[in-house]
């Protein structure tokens, strides 16, 4: 299992973007290197299809979002979007949409309230996500508890 | 000489981490076939199973979308540079979009309508081994929804059929309660559902038929003020209504709204049915600018319906909207379906839009939902009466009338129905001329006498009324609530239709 970390102050910026757009998705970039996400950008939901249960990232947000991470001296790790009144786990759109390579950080936010935050990889053979270890730098000894994918 | 493709961040691994990798062809599919070839691991993040480029895979020839160009056949120019820039996009389970967000899913991008479970790709076989529907149809079915204006003949069939079709989302707008002479056509509704709410009882029958369907009632009646709210989550409105003003009022909320109107009608043996407001089609104004008078066309509790009818044109109905969803086929749009069950004829008239149309034509008058009842001439209810007292001077009621007859009164009791009404059920000691004949038979009656004219609910008695009134008789009333409230009030031993 891969294992993502996020720095002080990400996961917190994540509830919130998640807490604030509520009851829509929200979306954004997760920018770092090797697996450890220093910072997050916060990217305006450009669906067409009813905020409430989807998002979409602008083929331009997308570019500005690499070129940001590459003059930073990091890479894009992957998008951290919001699951309002829904599990934090992919749902079958996730999965049609994912990206190889990418970490797909989910937070639930219900009523309102962010609650659990969870990370996926997609399969190589795009078969289905792979659940990521979420650390928090600060508590790197207590992934976050998270439901199962398989079943 | 070699073009350059950028490489995204998550398609790195497969090229050695490379940013860009230098590939040679004259068109940008070919780039991008020699791309895949040179790693090949790319193949399946960028083409789906049907060898299609994947719908969040956006390729760019410098800064101009290939989709806004010839897409794949898109010659390049050496120092063309290509980008593959990947669309990020999810969402929360539950696929169905918002009801504000929902539109005609016919042109919808596959990628994005909702998953079929295990059980719905059973439920649905018949129609996924069809190409016309497949896959990807039963899913934009899953996707639209459509609102049924009625529970009633037509709205029954319909709505069972759309339901079982797997159309994800069913409104009803109805407000009555289910009755016995409904049942020899309504088949949402059983014996055991007598009395209970139309709108219970469709859901529960429609849950049963398919699950996976979400069903939302509207126990209200359409109006003016209601109409537009009320269609606005709909991809397709279904007109299963049984009255003028309602008519125009769907019609018109359709067109102001832009959505399409399987629309159908019937009455005795014939029906009707057709596409009205669909993009460039006639709406029902186009065809009937003003309504008929008030009382010239009977509804069909006056008229009586053939009970197996609204199954055939409920059905054409429900075949028009599942075609629209689809986009397969040719719909009925400008085109005037004609059904008479007797001769077992269908025909079909030809429909233009109007120029002149008022709603939909070049230069509309109306473009906002008016009063209906007034446009199709009906005046409103008079206020409430205490019961049993005599409403006004032409106006009586079964108790008081009841009360005359047992004191020995001399009153002339004319019901004004069929002869196979009267059949059904009667005020004692009433004499039979039906509305058709009475301008021919009038002379049968003593003007000098006191007349009561009755019919079934007290509608047709009233233009009785009228005439006679307009022929010399002064000492006439009207029975309100014609035999039905004879028989509520007065005679419950008696059978009611």
């Amino acid at each position: 299992m891969t294992t993502l970390t996020l720095r002080s102050g990400v996961a917190d910026a994540i509830r919130g973007h998640g807490a604030e757009t509520y009851p829509d998705e929200c979306c954004g970039a997760l920018i770092g290197r090797e697996g450890v996400v220093t910072d997050t950008y916060s990217l305006p939901n450009m669906t067409e299809e009813g905020p409430r249960r989807r998002f979409r990232v602008r083929p331009a947000d997308y570019r500005e979002a690499e070129r940001q991470a590459a003059a930073g001296g990091a890479e894009l790790l992957g998008f951290y979007h919001s699951h309002p009144d829904h599990p934090a786990r992919p749902s079958q759109y996730d999965l049609d949409h994912a990206w190889p390579f990418f970490s797909y950080v989910i937070v639930s936010v219900c009523g309102g309230v962010p609650e659990d935050m969870t990370s996926w990889r997609l399969k190589d053979d795009r078969s289905a996500f792979d659940q990521e270890d979420l650390t928090n730098a600060e508590h790197d000894s207590h992934p976050h508890a998270s439901p199962p994918l398989h079943g | 000489m070699p073009n350059t493709i950028h490489i995204p961040t998550p398609l790195r691994p497969f090229t050695d981490k490379k940013e860009s990798v230098e590939v040679t062809g004259n068109t940008v599919g070919e780039l991008l076939t020699d791309l895949t070839t040179r790693h090949d691991g790319l193949k399946k993040h960028l083409y789906a199973e049907d060898g299609r480029l994947r719908n969040f895979v956006n390729v760019y020839l410098n800064d101009e979308d290939i989709r806004y160009l010839e897409r794949e056949a898109t010659p390049v120019k050496p120092g063309d540079e290509l980008s593959i820039v990947p669309s990020v996009a999810g969402g929360a389970p539950g696929t169905v979009a918002p009801p504000a967000a929902a539109e005609a899913t016919a042109g919808a991008d596959p990628e994005s309508l909702p998953e079929l479970s295990q059980e719905e790709i059973q439920r649905y076989s018949r129609h996924l081994i069809m190409p016309e529907v497949g896959m990807d149809g039963q899913r934009k079915l899953k996707a639209s929804s459509v609102l049924c204006v009625g529970a009633g003949g037509l709205g029954s069939p319909a709505a069972m059929y759309l339901a079982a079709a797997g159309v994800g989302r069913i409104g009803i707008v109805d407000f009555d309660v289910v009755d016995f002479s409904n049942l020899q056509r309504q088949l949402l509704h059983g014996t055991p559902d007598v009395g209970r709410s139309k709108l219970e009882s469709a859901k529960d029958r429609l849950r049963a038929l398919n699950p996976h369907v979400e069903v939302d009632t509207y126990e209200t009646l359409l109006s003016s003020e209601n109409a537009l709210d009320l269609f606005a989550p709909y991809d397709v409105i279904l007109d299963g209504t049984d009255n003028f003003p309602t008519r125009y009022l769907v019609n018109d909320a359709c067109v102001i709204s832009g959505k399409p109107n399987a629309y159908g009608s019937i009455f005795r043996f014939e029906g009707q049915a057709s596409v009205f407001g669909a993009k460039d089609g006639p709406c029902y104004r186009c065809l009937y600018p003003e309504p008929p008078p008030p009382g010239l066309v009977p509804s069909c509790a006056e008229g009586g319906v053939f009970g197996v009818l609204p199954g055939i044109i409920g059905v054409i109905q429900a075949t028009e909207t599942i075609k629209l969803m689809l986009g397969v086929g040719e719909p009925l749009v400008g085109r005037f379906l004609i059904y008479d069950a007797l001769k077992m004829r269908f025909r079909e008239l030809k429909l233009r839009k109007d120029p002149e149309c008022p709603v939909c034509g070049t230069n509309p008058t109306v473009t906002e939902l008016i009063d209906y009842e007034q446009f199709c001439g009906i005046r409103p209810e008079p206020a409430a009466q205490p019961a049993g007292a005599a409403g006004n001077e032409w106006e009586t009621t079964p108790v008081e009338l009841k009360r005359r007859l047992d004191a020995g009164d001399d009153v002339f009791i004319l019901d004004v129905r069929e002869p196979n009404e009267y059949q059904i059920n009667r005020v004692p000691g009433s004499t039979l001329i039906p509305l058709g004949e009475l301008p021919r038979r009038y002379q049968e009656l003593d003007a000098e006498r006191e007349v009561v004219v009755m019919c079934k609910m007290g509608g047709r008695s009233a233009q009785a009324l009228d005439f006679l009134r307009s022929v010399g008789f002064s000492r006439i009333k009207n029975l309100r609530g014609g035999v039905l409230a004879w028989i509520d009030t007065v005679d419950p031993s008696q059978p009611k239709y």
